[in-house]
Order: structure tokens, then C-alpha cells, then sequence
């Protein structure tokens, strides 16, 4: 048979021929360890997310007492005991300030993902989903993120200026990634849409001018139209990739359309918010939609709620008072314990979808954190963090590591390598480090 | 030569100072004191232009949305989905020289321009918008599509195409008539494309050069003609310059004195100079939170999405009744004893409304407790808790907002536990436990800045009901604002009104507003005599837009000696971005 080259099959195309059938993906198509399609030898893709909840934790009812491999999961924790083993725990690791004021739920949350405390939102670098997605997005989405609670927030910066929004709503998180423009991959005929090609050399057109216009500006805008032509760029390179028939996913079902649903605070709301967009987002990744993601629970400053109750999460854990017989602050306790549930469920999601000789979790890595420790202190020293998945066998997990006040961008410059990163190196002052967590890679 | 040193060295000697004077001026209230030491200037005149940056500024939703509607017409639908706008020194409109374009953000674009091409060029509408018919509706037809390219290109761009641009989007037009077969398939995708470029999402201003007499460049520079109009029409319309003012821009009118002033004196009167009014405030008045405002259902079963619709629109008809329409002071706005209200609103200010549907106009109180837009739904609401008041939260907003005054973040380690028990029999009500937090030095310094006037909002419960009790004691709204004392809501409005900084501020943020960055230092002559101006005009809001709108200062450009520009007007600085 003669080969189809990519111009060809397009020129085909568009002269009204039907080319291209795709087969759903079988089992018998993949290699014997599961890992990859056994004819071309692909891998199956390794994805990376990163799971935000507001306010950090009560420590002596998350932090597991002991270290290394035999450790035990109790207190807010043990919800998770399914994921024992998919769990790589990292307490006592701090974000170093350096002099730098701490913005309360911010300074943390932005120095964690950076490397960079900065006393407000104007990062100084790009969070590590970015620098991560930009070396690996292939697919339609770069990345997608969603908020939970009925925020519109998300910690996914390129600059200061230039935040990845968030969708706040099932509905349309499930347009955005499963309305117009999705290509069910397993389906049996495939035919590409012409509007897709000239619309995809309207935007060609449009780069024509980039050095033209980029010479006429200053250097901080030169930044920003940059960014403008790259968005342009993927947005081509978007449509490119609907004008080829979609690689064929084993078991990819079709998500039904959520239903409308309340976009508050309000925890139930939120628990089920997340369920349908966790749900969503597990189905986007499994059909190769994305492979980067960011999930904020709740805001650092976490507006979580009880049905009938006027204190916030957050403005509890700065007015509760501590409950004797407990020791702890019962309500701040309350939303903590809840905020592990839902990281639960998040998991289960990913595990809910087979995928090779595993499930799709197996081929993530999620990187969940807080935004400090003790928030009635707003400490940003010890921000409790977690790695699941097992990025396609790149990184281990099973195992509780107490930082001792090392500085977290441990964690972000070891999450960088397992996704393939060539970085030695990262953050800056007391923050700087080339220490890989090496515990953590495989 | 020997002026320009001068210059620089005056510029270089005002940062230091501006510097210095930061390090001493954590605290805001001084800021008042400062303007005591003005340097005497004539009143009357614009001082000599001393301009800023041209600028790259992102449309917002709003003037995104409204030049959609100017260029094609108002039931043209926009369906995207915009994202939340940067905000940058209290400002949306200063965020937008600043906000990037994320890749989401290109997609929404993308999805809003093959929304609004698929309508204009649907079967239905397309003899509406297409300004000649295509020999075969099958075919390309080169002349006609070059035709509508031109009829929109130039308003979509608000500068002429250059011929490149005509060609590319001519070719698009081509392919895609040839490619979909049909012209009018053509025709939409040439609209994508010039909907999705940086020239229409984007406020790209250039710069004419004027030299000297030597030949060299001059150090102040003036916008373009095509600059000047956009400037001008997002400023005074909140809208893309209309098709008069794109003439007169090519027409060289805007080069003179009295072209300009026609421009701008039809701009004031027209209808869509409200919509430039209400723009302001609305970023002003930062209703932008709204979006994310949520009350507690069980404690407040009266607040929905329609209150919070309608709560915005009340404070706004009140603005422009005054502002716009019957040309007052804008200081009045603070000391308003009537109103708007619809049903909605009358359940939460326990008024009686009328009309079924729709507002009416009414005492914003019976009793005289309730004054000034600081009292409505749309700020005590804004600023407050999900399930309480705070006087905390409204006092640092009213500095922000009204005042210009920035309060500083509270101090990370607090320990809250023991102040905010609402239902403690000992504390009953917000001022008692105020006290009780203040006993704490790191606290005190901040809050004796907000409290005082956020207690004379006390009277307004978390959605903004009247109360005269809290917990079973009565409610003392009593205070002071910058040395000016008042015993009840009504007089807190006076002191707003009275407040130096209150015309001050207006005039700061609408010029921030207009050129969208923040004012520098070396505008400090410039701001005094819009100041000054706005004085002696009572105050009348239209007028001062109208100053600032025939200001040579408005379209001078000077290129910023360093980025880090962003000294604020008084000697106030943001601590968080001067930490020293």
C-alpha cells in the first residue's frame, strides 16, 4: 500500500474523498507489558496535574509518624489507604522567604510552584505546570484547569500578567473539552472538515506580521504580543491535529453531559463539583486532550462553607478556638478531613479508567499541595504536599518523607526531571537547589 | 541639551525623594498633609506635556463586546467566555497594559469572531453587511470581497490596512471560497481573521515623531492620529472610534486645537458617552468581585444573582443621574439621599417599590440613616463576609476605593481566636471586638486606619440591611475620618464629601483609567491641574474628562527612563511592591 504522507491525505481530503478509518485500540494492539502499542512502540503517555487545596492541615492528624517505606495513613489521612502505595508523602519541606513578606495563602502556595517567593501575585517565574507543558503538551489543550468551589482562581502562571484561566463549571468544562470540535477517537469513519484547514491558514496569515510588530514595541510588550503568537501557534497547531484522524484509545467511553449544577462555596456543591469535573477531566486525559493539568480544590484562602454556617474554612482556622478535649480546631478539622476526601476521590477518578495493564493514574503524575501549613499562622514552613501516579513507571511511590526544613523546590525541580525535564537546578536564593529527591524517581 | 539634563536630573531627584518620602509614608493618612507643600503653578494652564509610554493594551470585555456592536450592530451575539480581567493598581483599565494573552484566552477570541462571522454572513443577514453582491454566490469574486475586506478591516484595526493586510486577507478569502465553495465561507474566514488579530484584540499605540529644529527626535512625543482616535473613543465612549472620528483622524483634524475639541465636545454629548462613564465606576467601584461575591443562603435568603445584578445597576443610574445628567458634584455622590430600586432591591432596604417590574425612583431612606453610594447594597455587601458585616474589610475599601489610600496586608502570624466569637455575650457587638483585637500593637497600627470608618457602616448588615442592634445593644456608627468626626452613616458621608483626598482621587484614578498605566511623579504639575481644574468647575464630573480629553498630556509620549514607573501620585506607595 501506498504510504500516506500528511499533505497527501490532506490534499485528498479536501478534494471530498473519505479517507481515513480509525480502529478502536484493543488489547492485542499493545505490547506485552502494556505500555506501549506493540506495533510502533509508543508509549503510552505520561501526564502530569497538579491538585491545590486551601489551608493546609492540622499536623498530628496528617503527618504519618513514621518515615520511609513503613509508614501508616490515620487521622484526615486514612481515606487514602487505597492509595498507600500510589502515594509518595512529603511533610516538614518549607518555602524559604529570604526576607520576602508573606503574603497570607499566597507567598506559599506561588513559591511552592515557582521556586520564587514573591510577596504578592506578581510571580517571578513560571509555575512548574508550565515549564512542564511546554515541553511536553502535543494535544489540543495545553493544558486545562478547573476550580472547584466557584472561584475563579487558578495558580497556573506564565508571568505575572498571564494566568491559564479556570473553568468553574462541569457544563463548561465538558462543552470546552467534548462540544464542538472533539473528535470521538474510536470512531469508525474519519472525515476531516475542511473549515478546519482554512481556518487554521487564517491564523498562518496572522503570523505574518509577528517581527513586524514585535519590532515596533518595547521589550516588556515584545513579552506580551510573544505570548499572543504563541497562543495563535497552538491554536493552529490545534486544528492541525483535527485534520488527522485521532490515534484510537482503548475503552474511551463518552462522557455524558453534566448536568447544571451550583456554582458555589457551599461543600456539598463543591464535593460534587469536583466529582463531575475530576470525572471529566480523567476522560480528557485518557483521549489524549490534554496531558497537563491543574485542579484548585479550594482557594488558598478557602472559601469552603457549611450549608447554614457564616465562617469560611478560612476565616475559621483564624477564629475557631481550639477545642480542649480535642486540641485541634474541631471545625478547621472538619474541612481539612474533607479536603482528603476529595483528593481521594480525585484519585479514584484516575483509577476508575483502564488503560494498558493498569489504570490511568498509573501513567500520571499529580502533584498535590496546600498553600501553608498551619493556616491560623498562615506558616508557609512544612507546606504538606503529596506525588501520585506513577508517571509510567518513571517514579516510586509508597513511601513518607520528612523534609526537615529542606526547601520544597525539592519536590517541584524532582517532579520536573520525572517529566523528562533536562533541569539541575532550580529556584533561587535559599530556595535554590540541585538536590533530587532521588526516593522519588524510579 | 541643557534641559533635557535639567529634566533628568529633576526626574532622578523626584524618584529619590519619592523614595525617601515612601520609607517614611508607610502609613497612608499623612498623605494628606503632603499636599500642603504644592508648588505654586498657574491654575489655569496645562503645564508643559511630560506624557508616558505608548502602551499595548488588551480590549476588555466590555469595550470588546461594545465595538462589536458599533462596527456590526447591537444582536450580533458574542459567545465566549472572557476570563477575569488583571487588575493592576486598583484598576482593570491599568491591568490591560499589562495582561498576557493565554492560550485560553486566543480560543475565546477565536470562538467569538466564527460566531459573530457565521451571523453576519448567514443567509439571513449577510445583505445587511455585505456592502455588493457576488457575481455567483459559488465563485470567488475578487472585487466584491476586496470590497467588504475594506469595509471592515479599517474599523476592525481603527487605522487604515496597509496593502499587505488586504492582500493576506483577500487571499483568505480566496482559499476559503475555493476550499468550502462558496463566497460567503470565503468572506467569514477573512472576518476570523482579522477578528483574531493582535490589531483588533490589541490597542497597539505608535507614536508619530516630531523633530526639532536640529532634526533629532523630540523627547515628547505625540500618538498617531489613528492612536489618538482609539485612545480617545475607548475614553469618552468606552467603544471603538466611530466612523466620523476615524475621518477626522485621516482628515489630520485631531492635529489642531479646535478639531480636536469638536471630536471630543460630539463624544461628550453623544449617547455612548454614559457608557464611558459607567466603565469607570465600574472598574472604580471594582464590581468585577462581584462575580465571585457568595452570602450565606441562610443567613441571607434574600441575596441572588438578580440582587447582585440590580444592586450594581442602582449605584450606577444614581452615578450617571448625577454625574451625566444633571452635570453635579461628584462629591454629592457620597451624601445621595435618594435613589433607584427595583422589588428586589426594596426587600433588602426594606422600602416599598411599585413597579412590578423595572425601578423606581425613591429616598434612599426614610429615616435619614442611609446616605451616598459608600451606604448601598453594592459596597457594604461587596466588602463584607459571607455571613456578617466587617468593618475591617468595608474601612480598607473605602480608602481604596474612594480615597486612594492603601492599607497594608495584615501581618501573616495573627491569632484571631479570641476576637471573633460573634455570639459572645461580652462582646456583642463588631466594635467591642475590634477593641479587643486592637490591644494587640501589631494589629492596632492598620486598624485604627480601617475601623474607625468601617464602623460607621455598622449600621448595615453582611447584605446591607438596616440595623440598629447587633447581638441586643445598639449599634454606635459614631467615628472619625481623618480628623473629621460624625456620630451616624449620614455623617460619614458628609466627611467623605468634605475629605480632601476624595476629588483627588477621582481625578487620579479616571486619568489611570484613561491612559491605562499609573501616574508618575513627574505628572505631579499635570494632576494638580486637573485638580484644580476639576474645582473650579464644581466639580463636574463630564468636564474633568473633557480636561483631560483636549490635554496635550493625554497623547504625549515619553518613553519611561526605567520600567519600574510606579510611584503613585502623593508620596503614597505600595508597600507591597516598595517593601523598603
Amino acid at each position: 500500500m501506498k504510504a500516506i504522507t500528511r499533505r497527501g491525505f490532506l490534499r485528498g481530503t479536501m478534494q471530498g474523498a473519505v479517507v481515513g478509518v480509525a480502529l478502536p485500540l484493543l488489547n492485542c494492539l499493545l505490547d506485552e507489558n502494556g505500555k506501549a502499542y506493540a506495533d510502533t512502540g509508543q508509549r503510552l503517555p505520561v501526564r502530569f496535574g497538579t491538585w491545590i487545596w486551601g489551608c493546609g492541615f492540622i499536623p498530628e492528624l496528617w503527618i504519618p509518624e513514621q518515615t520511609g517505606n513503613d509508614y501508616q495513613l490515620h487521622g484526615h489521612m486514612a481515606p487514602l489507604q487505597p492509595y498507600r502505595d500510589k502515594l509518595a508523602i512529603f511533610s516538614g519541606f518549607d518555602v524559604k522567604l529570604d526576607g520576602v513578606p508573606n503574603k497570607p495563602h499566597v507567598t506559599g502556595c506561588l513559591g511552592l510552584r515557582t521556586g520564587v517567593p514573591v510577596p504578592d501575585y506578581n510571580v517571578k517565574a513560571p509555575t512548574l505546570d508550565i515549564l512542564i507543558s511546554d515541553q511536553i503538551a502535543d494535544t489540543r489543550f495545553s493544558s486545562i484547569e478547573v476550580s472547584t468551589s466557584g472561584v475563579q482562581r487558578s495558580y497556573s502562571y506564565r508571568d505575572a500578567g498571564s494566568v491559564n484561566p479556570s473553568e468553574v463549571s462541569p457544563l463548561a468544562l465538558y462543552r470546552r473539552i467534548f462540544g464542538e470540535g472533539f473528535q470521538d477517537p474510536n470512531a469508525m469513519d474519519f472525515q476531516p472538515d475542511p473549515r478546519y484547514m482554512v481556518h487554521k491558514s487564517v491564523l498562518s496569515a496572522t503570523q505574518e506580521e509577528r517581527r513586524q510588530l514585535m519590532n515596533s514595541v518595547g521589550a516588556e510588550d515584545r513579552a506580551r504580543l510573544d505570548e499572543y503568537f504563541t497562543s495563535i501557534r497552538e491554536l493552529e497547531q490545534k486544528l492541525a491535529l483535527q485534520l488527522q484522524p485521532p490515534a484510537p484509545v482503548e475503552n474511551f467511553v463518552m462522557p455524558d453531559e453534566p448536568p447544571q449544577t451550583s456554582l458555589d462555596s457551599e461543600m456539598e456543591n463543591v464535593m460534587e463539583n469536583h466529582r463531575l469535573m475530576a470525572g471529566l477531566l480523567a476522560r480528557a486525559l485518557q483521549c489524549n486532550q490534554t496531558r497537563v493539568f491543574n485542579v484548585l480544590f479550594s482557594d488558598t484562602a478557602s472559601t469552603l462553607r457549611r450549608a447554614g454556617h457564616s465562617d469560611t474554612h478560612h476565616t475559621l482556622t483564624h477564629e475557631e478556638p481550639v477545642d480542649p478535649a480535642l486540641g485541634h480546631q474541631r471545625e478547621v478539622a472538619w474541612f481539612a478531613e474533607k479536603s482528603m476526601i476529595a483528593w481521594r476521590e480525585f484519585l479514584d477518578a484516575l483509577t476508575a479508567i483502564p488503560e494498558g495493564d493498569g489504570v490511568l493514574l498509573d501513567n500520571c503524575l499529580v502533584l498535590a499541595h496546600s498553600d501553608c501549613s498551619i493556616a491560623k499562622s498562615h506558616a508557609v514552613e512544612g507546606i504538606p504536599a503529596m506525588v501520585a501516579g506513577n508517571a509510567g513507571g518513571r517514579i516510586r511511590t509508597g513511601f513518607h518523607m520528612a523534609g526537615k526544613a529542606d526547601p520544597i523546590s525539592r519536590i517541584g525541580l524532582t517532579v520536573q526531571q520525572a517529566m523528562g525535564l533536562q533541569v539541575d537546578r532550580w529556584g533561587v536564593l535559599s530556595m535554590e537547589t540541585n538536590r533530587t529527591i532521588t526516593d522519588l524517581l524510579a | 541639551m541643557h534641559t533635557d539634563s535639567r529634566n533628568f536630573l529633576r526626574v532622578q531627584n523626584a524618584r529619590v525623594r519619592a523614595r525617601r518620602t515612601g520609607i517614611f509614608l508607610g502609613v497612608v493618612l499623612l498623605a494628606t498633609v503632603l499636599n500642603g507643600c504644592e508648588m505654586p503653578v498657574d491654575k489655569a494652564a496645562e503645564p508643559e506635556a511630560v506624557g508616558g509610554p505608548a502602551l499595548l493594551r488588551r480590549l476588555t470585555e466590555s469595550q470588546y463586546r461594545a465595538s462589536i456592536a458599533d462596527i456590526f450592530s447591537p444582536d450580533v451575539p458574542v459567545v465566549a467566555r472572557f476570563e477575569k480581567q488583571l487588575r493592576s493598581e486598583g484598576l482593570i483599565a491599568v491591568g490591560t497594559g499589562e495582561a498576557g494573552m493565554s492560550p485560553f484566552s486566543v480560543e475565546q477570541y477565536d470562538n467569538a469572531a466564527l460566531g459573530v462571522a457565521e451571523t453576519i454572513l448567514s443567509e439571513d443577514r449577510r445583505a445587511d453587511f455585505v456592502p455588493c453582491t457576488p457575481e455567483d454566490e459559488q465563485t470567488f469574486d475578487a472585487s466584491c470581497a476586496a470590497e467588504f475586506i475594506q469595509r471592515y478591516g479599517p474599523v476592525l484595526f481603527r487605522r487604515p490596512l496597509s496593502d499587505e493586510q488586504k492582500v493576506r486577507y483577500l487571499e483568505v478569502a480566496r482559499l476559503g471560497a475555493a476550499e468550502l465553495g462558496g463566497f460567503y465561507q470565503g468572506l467569514q474566514y477573512a472576518l476570523v481573521g482579522m477578528m483574531t488579530a493582535p490589531q483588533f484584540l490589541l490597542r497597539i499605540e505608535q507614536v508619530q515623531t516630531e523633530k526639532n529644529a536640529d532634526g533629532e527626535a523630540k523627547e515628547i512625543q505625540r500618538l498617531d492620529a489613528w492612536s489618538m482616535a482609539t485612545r480617545l473613543s475607548y475614553f469618552l465612549t468606552n467603544s471603538t472610534p466611530d466612523a466620523e472620528l476615524l475621518r477626522a483622524a485621516a482628515a489630520g483634524e485631531l492635529d489642531s486645537a479646535d478639531g480636536l475639541a469638536r471630536q471630543v465636545d460630539r463624544l461628550i454629548a453623544s449617547p455612548a458617552f454614559e457608557a464611558a462613564v459607567r466603565a469607570f465606576f465600574r472598574d472604580m467601584l471594582e464590581f468585577d468581585l462581584f462575580e465571585d461575591l457568595a452570602k450565606d443562603a441562610a443567613i441571607y435568603p434574600a441575596y441572588n444573582s438578580t440582587v447582585a445584578a440590580d444592586a450594581q445597576e442602582q449605584t450606577l443610574l444614581d452615578i450617571v443621574e448625577l454625574l451625566v445628567e444633571q452635570k453635579g458634584d461628584y462629591r454629592d455622590l457620597f451624601t445621595l439621599s435618594e435613589t433607584h430600586l427595583t422589588r428586589a432591591l426594596g426587600i433588602i432596604y426594606q422600602q416599598p417599590v411599585a413597579p412590578r417590574k423595572g425601578w423606581q425612583k425613591t429616598q434612599l431612606s426614610y429615616q435619614g440613616d442611609r446616605v451616598g453610594i459608600q451606604s448601598h447594597i453594592s459596597f457594604v455587601a461587596l466588602h463584607a463576609h459571607p455571613g456578617r458585616s466587617s468593618p475591617s474589610l468595608r474601612g480598607a475599601a473605602l480608602r481604596k476605593v474612594f480615597l486612594c489610600q492603601e492599607v497594608p496586608d495584615p501581618p501573616a502570624d495573627v491569632d484571631f481566636s479570641a476576637v471573633q466569637d460573634a455570639s459572645s455575650e461580652q462582646m456583642p457587638t463588631a466594635r467591642h471586638r475590634l477593641a479587643v483585637h486592637n490591644s494587640q500593637p501589631a494589629c492596632a497600627g492598620c486598624h485604627k486606619i480601617m475601623d474607625p470608618v468601617g464602623l460607621g457602616l455598622e449600621n448595615y448588615d453582611g447584605l446591607g440591611t438596616f440595623r440598629s442592634q447587633e447581638n441586643n445593644v445598639r449599634i454606635d456608627a459614631s467615628g472619625s475620618l481623618d480628623g473629621i468626626d460624625y456620630e451616624n452613616p449620614e455623617g460619614l458621608g458628609q466627611a467623605l464629601h468634605d475629605h480632601p483626598e476624595t476629588a483627588r482621587c477621582a481625578v487620579e484614578k479616571l486619568y489611570r483609567f484613561a491612559v491605562g498605566r499609573d501616574t508618575v511623579w513627574y505628572e505631579r504639575d499635570y494632576m494638580d491641574y486637573l485638580i484644580n481644574t476639576f474645582a473650579s468647575s464644581g466639580y463636574q464630573f463630564p468636564e474633568l474628562m473633557r480636561t483631560i480629553a483636549l490635554s496635550k498630556n493625554f497623547y504625549a509620549i515619553a518613553e519611561a527612563p526605567e520600567s519600574q514607573n510606579h510611584i503613585q501620585m502623593a508620596g503614597v506607595t505600595d508597600p507591597e511592591r516598595n517593601p523598603l
